[in-house]
């Protein structure tokens, strides 16, 4: 994953703290937020996972013009693996997500262009009565913005799991 | 309006519903919003027959997203410097979430005062979904 061009829109914002169902007025308004401490609409403290829509080779996003593997008229556009009963093919949609942690050097805000890159960290196993053999893979992520300046670092967890852990 | 350190102290808790029975549509508007369209938590009918789970779940960054609400409207807009998760169990439409905040300790670092806190997240059935650390600056 590489993100080059994250520039931060308002708009975007918007959105996202609409999503999060959180109404805080910093994330939506300038005139009330200009007033405040923080001198300008901020962006939520986990907005900068939805630097996704600007890294060109996210797979959890369909891309014009090529295959995606969500239901159409079949479960899935893929083709489908034999699978054990039990057994979690959660694994071609990359797993779960175990952990994440974000560092803030500063709040992410509007006009901000980051940029970001990652890092590949720490690889472990893990036994799991519930989920059979648990595999994690860490990845440390800098966003930086358009002077260089680092604003967060995050350090995400994946997990792929043997069996599926329905509810 | 940013904590002070006169008005907490450790042991202190932060309670808030984060929502009410969560509805598919919400992990929709969020998937859109974040970018992340895994068909696991949109897609019925992918989620069924091909991954084989019982229905779609939220993203887990949707309940960090969720809980980060309740962390800063205790510890103020733009205060956070840390906040880390790890999500525990998943998170199923119908399922109503209540997050807790409760003050670890209280530290100078660097000439500022943070506050370190603890979060943990929970469902219906009181079984945690989340749990985390934030740490945040205050007043004095």
């Amino acid at each position: 994953m590489a993100i080059e061009d994250f520039a931060v829109e308002a708009s975007h914002i918007m959105m996202f703290a609409r999503s999060i169902g959180d109404p805080n007025q910093v994330y939506y308004s300038d005139s009330y937020a200009k007033d405040g401490e923080t001198g300008g609409i901020i962006a939520p403290p986990t907005f900068a996972q939805a630097s996704a829509q600007f890294d060109e080779e996210y797979f959890l996003r369909p891309k014009i013009g090529k295959p995606w593997f969500g239901s159409g008229k079949e479960g899935t556009g893929k083709p489908k693996k034999e699978k054990k009963e039990g057994e979690s093919s959660g694994s071609a949609a990359g797993g779960l997500h175990a952990e994440q942690h974000f560092e803030y050097h500063r709040h992410i805000k509007p006009g901000d262009v980051l940029s970001a890159t990652v890092k590949q960290g720490e690889t472990w196993e893990k036994q799991s009565k519930r989920a059979g053999t648990l595999k994690f893979s860490e990845t440390v992520t800098e966003y930086r913005d358009q002077t260089g300046e680092l604003v967060i670092t995050a350090r995400g967890v994946a997990v792929t799991t043997e069996k599926v852990i329905g509810s | 309006m940013a904590l002070s350190k006169a008005k907490i102290k450790v042991g202190d808790t932060h309670t808030e519903v984060l929502v009410e029975d969560l509805r598919r549509t919400q992990i929709v508007q969020y998937a859109g919003a974040s970018g992340d369209y895994n068909p696991v938590h949109t897609d019925e009918k992918f989620v069924t027959e091909v991954a084989g789970y019982p229905t779609v779940f939220a993203h887990g960054m949707l309940t960090m997203g969720m809980t980060g609400m309740l962390v800063t409207n205790y510890v103020g807009d733009g205060r956070l410097t840390k906040y880390g998760v790890r999500f525990v169990n998943q998170v199923w439409p119908g399922d109503t979430l209540t997050g807790t905040a409760e003050v670890a300790e209280i530290r100078e670092e660097d000439g500022q005062t943070l506050v370190d806190l603890t979060v943990t997240t929970v469902n219906q059935d009181d079984v945690p979904v989340l749990a985390g650390t934030a740490t945040a600056r205050i007043d004095d």
